[in-house]
């Protein structure tokens, strides 16, 4: 097993690193196409900006290496909101795997007045899929984001917050989280273990 | 439904956690990455690193600090104490800190907020506010509290959260180390004001404080120290309170 993080102009990227360590697991933070492509198991995370992160993407040659990517892929907070077709952050253009648009939390929708964007604990319910294999519904995960993804034939997990939206997605081979795992206490260690265990 | 959130701080100084007593299960409680590790596993869920070190190894220090911490906890924590620059933030997050907060130096440079929101993201910079109250007036005080300002606390939090805080990190001086429990008047008045988070500290004393902090003092999240060094109150029986409470935690 050979697991790599890709590297690009987002943050909270090596979290990631270092919580796989925690698990045992050694994984390569690289952009390197070919080492992307042969790895056994890709994760895509990020802390960040739309447009400016899928305009690295493209700079680099990374978004068609992640489009063809036939392996266990999983998209971490902006990554997952990267796998979309598009996003109304900086009205961007993304990957297009799963086919959906992501949006921002509404003030108009928002009736009692919680602070966008959401962070802290909430829940994740109607699980599934071999990610949350093991776990509870109603577990609680750590979120920070101001842009969501709806609900969806794709969604494997969904959250309440203002609205119910898809915590999680997938979608053939391509596995998304809105959370971090990796900041998730023991609950994203489990969902980390199972993703490389996919 | 959203959480809110309990957030033990542990001062470190020269690397090293400045309060505490010995727990069962850590051999070093001046260990501050021990303790991080113990109160993550009992609940807690984030962490505050306030970093008291006066010297010139300070950064090095912390960096250090903060590249343990993050090798080994798997929640969220924020590092504080005389951050000044984008360097220094830039480091910090680096060695992965999920967020920083800045206080005396964002107040005597408000650009620095924007510039630390455009580099590195409003969710990972908070801004901490030591306030008083005089005259029946709320002010802003700096350098750990020791220098007074004109500035109104509301007209601060509200410019600063303009200027790109994601966070805001409130300790009332009136009631910090009292276990009197929380400045409710001013934490609300924040908490109303502002469209992010804010964290109550300062004056933890019983389950109860906590509890008014939430309901009355509309805090996000409520910060402690010593009730958790001093195993006053576990963090387990805390949450379970809280709970009972009809206040939703984790």
């Amino acid at each position: 097993m050979n697991t790599v993080i890709i590297k690009y102009n987002a943050g909270n990227i090596r979290s990631v690193l270092f919580a796989l360590e925690r698990l045992g697991v050694e994984a390569e933070v690289t952009d390197d196409p070919e080492k992307i492509r042969h790895a056994s198991h890709v994760i895509f995370p990020g802390v960040g900006e739309a447009s400016s992160a899928m305009r690295y993407l493209h700079e680099h040659g990374l978004a068609e290496v992640i489009r063809k990517l036939k392996q266990p892929v999983l998209g971490i907070c902006l990554g997952m909101q990267l796998l979309c077709d598009s996003s109304e952050e900086g009205e961007t253009a993304c990957l297009g795997i799963f086919p959906q648009r992501v949006l921002k939390f509404r003030n108009e929708e928002n009736k009692e007045r919680r602070k966008i964007p959401q962070m802290g604990w909430n829940t994740i319910a109607g699980l599934k899929g071999p990610l949350f294999e093991g776990l509870d519904e109603n577990e609680y995960v750590y979120f920070v984001h101001g842009y969501y993804a709806e609900l969806s034939a794709y969604t494997t997990a969904q959250t309440n917050f203002i609205l119910g939206y898809s915590a999680a997605l997938q979608k053939d081979n391509f596995y998304a989280v809105q959370f971090h795992p990796e900041k998730s206490g023991a609950a994203g260690e489990r969902i980390l273990r199972n993703f490389l265990r996919i | 439904m959203l959480a809110k959130r309990i957030i033990p701080c542990l001062d470190v100084k020269d690397g090293k956690t400045v309060k505490g007593i010995n727990f069962e299960n850590i051999t070093d409680v001046g260990d501050p990455v021990a303790l991080a590790a113990l109160y993550a596993a009992q609940g807690a869920d984030e962490l505050v690193f306030l970093d008291i070190t006066a010297t010139h190894e300070k950064r090095k220090t912390m960096t250090e600090l903060v590249r343990r911490v993050a090798h080994q906890v798997n929640i969220p924590f924020t590092v504080g104490g005389g951050i000044g620059s984008e360097e220094d933030v830039a480091a910090l997050l680096d060695n992965g800190a999920d967020k920083i907060s800045v206080n005396t130096a964002a107040f005597r440079d408000p650009g620095l907020i924007g510039k630390l929101a455009r580099s590195f993201g409003s969710q990972c910079v908070v801004l901490a506010v030591d306030t008083k109250m005089e005259n029946g007036e709320w002010y802003v005080y700096l350098n750990g509290g020791r220098q007074a300002t004109n500035a109104r606390t509301l007209d601060w939090v509200k410019q600063a959260v303009d200027l790109g805080a994601g966070e805001i990190l409130l300790t009332s001086m009136n009631n910090d180390g009292t276990k009197n429990g929380f400045a409710l008047g001013i934490t609300r008045a924040v908490s109303e004001a502002v469209h992010v988070p804010v964290i109550a500290s300062g004056g933890a004393g019983t389950v109860q404080h906590f509890i008014d902090a939430f309901k009355e003092g509309k805090a996000d999240a409520a910060l402690a120290a010593s009730i958790f060094h001093y195993k006053e109150i576990p963090i387990p029986e805390l949450k379970k309170q809280i709970r009972a409470a009809g206040i939703v935690v984790r």
